[in-house]
């Protein structure tokens, strides 16, 4: 599967799409705030819903290998949360400038900024602790617990707590169900480029970690061969 | 950098006497192609970058067996 090339012709098709059609498509007026800089919905925001795929992909692989201990199913689960970590790292920056203009400033300590952050974090510990071990069957099993622990500190972080509070984000206090997921959040027209753009941006995520995947795979066969 | 600061400056200024047309400003002064065709070639560069890298790991991949 990871070798197939229909899903990755997919995954260029549906960017080219996104590349275009996010500035070509007609966004409502609305009251004049946020303007046309809300066309950075079909690239800000498809980088955190693809990095919840790739870290999810990444602590099942993480499970997998605590089940049954198979070292390619460490390459998959250290590959998904490299790339997963490198689309969180570009979902903060593009969201700094965003705010920047936005909101004034490129850091206003709004709730969600500061959980992404701290997500953020508590993933680069990840790395930390695998590098902080040289025997490569610790680094995978206890890499893999520490994993699945960071994975569900996501949903606090991001999810739940900036919810719960005022902020400038969509979903703070006062505001009804889920933002941009309950129909009514996002004009009609916008949203024929905002899946596309989910999408292809979380195939190309889904790419490069195949990539390393085989590549670590290849190194290994060669290590054994010799 | 400087395109993105004069369009929402420009914005800005317009904004003061009431223009309710704001959507399609680059659009009407066709500067959106501009933004459009920057972000194109970044996404077609590296997406080249990645599928060049997956041939040859299929290259190794194949000298292996």
């Amino acid at each position: 599967m990871i070798r197939k090339v229909w899903w990755k012709i997919l995954s260029v098709v549906l960017l080219l799409y996104t590349c275009s059609y996010g500035f070509l498509v007609k966004v409502p007026t609305l009251d004049d705030r946020l303007q046309e800089s809300i066309r950075n919905f079909f690239f800000h925001v498809p980088m955190w819903f693809a990095m919840m795929v790739l870290f999810g992909v990444s602590v099942v692989y993480a499970v997998k290998y605590l089940r049954h201990q198979q070292p390619v199913h460490d390459h998959y689960s250290k590959a998904f949360a490299i790339t997963g970590t490198i689309y969180g790292f570009l979902g903060l920056s593009t969201g700094s400038i965003w705010a920047n203009y936005q909101w004034g400033s490129p850091w206003s300590g709004d709730p969600k900024q500061n959980g992404a952050a701290i997500a953020m974090l508590i993933y680069l510990a990840y790395f930390v602790l695998r590098g902080s071990m040289n025997d490569e069957e610790k680094k995978a099993r206890i890499g893999a617990v520490y994993n699945i622990f960071a994975f569900f500190m996501l949903f606090p972080t991001l999810w739940i707590l900036p919810r719960l509070t005022e902020s400038l984000h969509p979903g703070g206090e006062g505001s009804e169900g889920n933002p941009g997921l309950n129909g009514k959040d996002m004009d009609a027209n916008m949203r024929t480029v905002f899946y596309p753009a989910v999408l292809g941006w979380t195939l190309l995520g889904v790419w490069i970690s195949t990539l390393r995947v085989r590549y670590e795979i290849i190194k290994e066969q060669r290590l054994a061969n010799e | 950098m400087t395109l993105l600061f004069t369009s929402l400056l420009v914005s800005s200024v317009l904004m003061a006497q009431g223009s309710a047309m704001e959507t399609d400003v680059m659009r009407s002064n066709g500067k959106i192609y501009v933004v459009m065709a920057v972000v194109i070639t970044i996404v077609v560069v590296l997406i080249a970058y990645v599928a060049l890298l997956d041939r040859k790991i299929s290259q190794l991949e194949k000298k292996n067996h």
